[in-house]
């Protein structure tokens, strides 16, 4: 019986040791923030490890193409694994979308910004920050707001664009900018705005923000890869990622 | 090469060339200052102008964003005098782009001050020249090679730098877009033809540039 309990001992910590992967993880910088809290239960829950660079996607797509040593990528966008996936760089089959980003227009003052976003009809303001909407989808999904609100021409003028939405989150809270858009998760922490004052702009009013995962053609036969896209759609993950505003 | 280019090629040599004509303006007092002062003060003032060299370009450019916004004390000093605020505007490009790049111009002219030495102006002193026309006379023509380098150290790095005016920019188009950004903006874009135009014509520029101002330093090192 001890003999038994031993050797199943022995085989199971030799398959830990085994099994126990890293996997390089290229992450967009909006989710560097939950990315880190799903990283450590991911060791904890599975053994493997995920070594995590952050950065901008348009960025991590063109180290992909130059043979970066990248296993799986967290784009800040749906389009980026797909053209990947065309090019044969990532492994067909395995995208799928670990998070819907959510638009905000928030300013760092309080009370600057009403709950229905009449703000920007009124036109008080002398910038309204966004991400650049040719590179960021934030940005992009801003301008269809806009749009919506038959307001794109009138503001246009007043617009400073971030390259990313971590910079247009600073322009907006050093006060450089009076308002902006944001991402939700930039600006609240366990469901309450950290601060200054939001709209969460309606969902009917823009295109979901959907970011996708997809595992690279250099992942393809490293286990913790597989393994980090499967933890991704667990309920754990799933807590940690709702936790960070966003939407699944 | 579409619309969006030109003006950000417009923009960046306007930039360029208004920060080299400033920075030669404040740089060289300081620079003199720093080559011939017997005062404490000398290393202070030498570490503070060095000291952009040191941070990274986005930290330095946030930096810049905080001082000079509503809640900064650049940004109340300009408030106050009525000017505005500095970010995202073609004058908070001038004025971050002048301290950003103020050690590259500097440092060769307070080299070439230094190497100048006391006898040719003891010598103009004899001669009863003044202040300034010893300055104009004699030290300019001695230190022309150092104003040359400085120059093109300065152009050169306005024409280059990109974390700071992306931060204090804003990239807005015609404003405060130049080619650097531009460049960035079409690799993120993913097209990649139009960034291989953009910055190969600014590096065949480039190349023109310091070419044509090496070879007239060199000219004038043999006369």
């Amino acid at each position: 019986m001890i003999r038994c309990v031993l050797l199943i001992f022995a085989v199971f910590s030799f398959n830990a040791s085994a099994i126990a992967e890293t996997v390089q993880v290229a992450v967009a910088a909006n989710f560097a923030g939950p990315m880190e809290a799903i990283a450590s239960a991911f060791e904890k829950n599975t053994g493997h490890k995920a070594a995590v660079s952050t950065g901008a996607t348009g960025m991590f797509y063109a180290q992909i193409r130059n043979a970066a040593p990248f296993e799986v990528l967290l784009s800040a966008d749906d389009t980026t694994p797909a053209k990947l996936e065309t090019e044969g760089l990532a492994v067909p089959g395995t995208r799928l979308t670990y998070a819907i980003g959510k638009l905000v227009l928030w300013s760092s003052k309080p009370g600057f910004v009403d709950k229905e976003g009449k703000v920007l009809k009124k036109g008080k303001f002398a910038h309204l920050a966004l991400a650049n909407p040719k590179t960021a989808p934030y940005g992009a999904a801003a301008v269809e707001v806009l749009n919506h609100l038959g307001l794109f021409k009138t503001l246009e003028p007043k617009f400073v664009q971030g390259e990313n939405i971590a910079q247009t989150q600073q322009f907006v809270a050093t006060g450089n900018a009076e308002l902006g858009f944001v991402a939700l998760s930039q600006v609240q922490k366990d469901g309450k705005l950290t601060s200054g004052s939001a709209w969460q702009i309606p969902g009917s009013l823009y295109s979901p923000i959907r970011q996708d995962a997809v595992i690279l053609t250099k992942g393809k036969d490293n286990p913790a890869a597989s393994a980090l896209l499967a933890f991704l759609k667990s309920d754990k993950a799933k807590a940690i990622i709702k936790s960070y505003g966003y939407s699944l | 090469m579409d619309l969006g280019d030109l003006s950000a090629i417009e923009l960046t040599l306007e930039l360029a060339t208004l920060v080299t004509g400033l920075l030669l303006v404040i740089g060289t007092p300081i620079a003199w200052w720093l080559a011939r002062t017997p005062s404490k003060l000398k290393g202070i003032v030498g570490t503070v102008v060095a000291l952009p060299l040191v941070l990274p370009p986005t930290v330095l450019g946030f930096y810049m964003l905080v001082a000079m916004g509503p809640h900064g004390p650049i940004g109340h000093l300009t408030e106050s005098l009525g000017l505005g605020l500095l970010p995202f505007t073609f004058s908070g490009l001038v004025v971050t782009s002048v301290i950003y790049s103020m050690p590259f111009v500097v440092q060769p002219l307070q080299n070439t001050f230094t190497a100048i030495g006391e006898r040719p102006l003891e010598a103009a002193a004899t001669l009863r020249a003044g202040h300034w026309d010893t300055f104009f006379s004699v030290v300019v023509p001695l230190a022309r090679p150092g104003f040359i380098t400085a120059s093109i150290l300065g152009f050169a790095h306005t024409v280059g730098e990109f974390g700071v005016v992306l931060m204090i920019g804003g990239n807005i188009p015609g404003k405060t877009r130049v080619i650097s950004v531009q460049i960035y903006d079409h690799v993120e874009a993913m097209e990649y033809a139009q960034a291989h135009w953009l910055a190969g014509g600014m590096v065949l520029f480039a190349f023109i540039v310091l070419f044509a101002l090496y070879s007239l330093q060199h000219n004038t090192q043999g006369t």
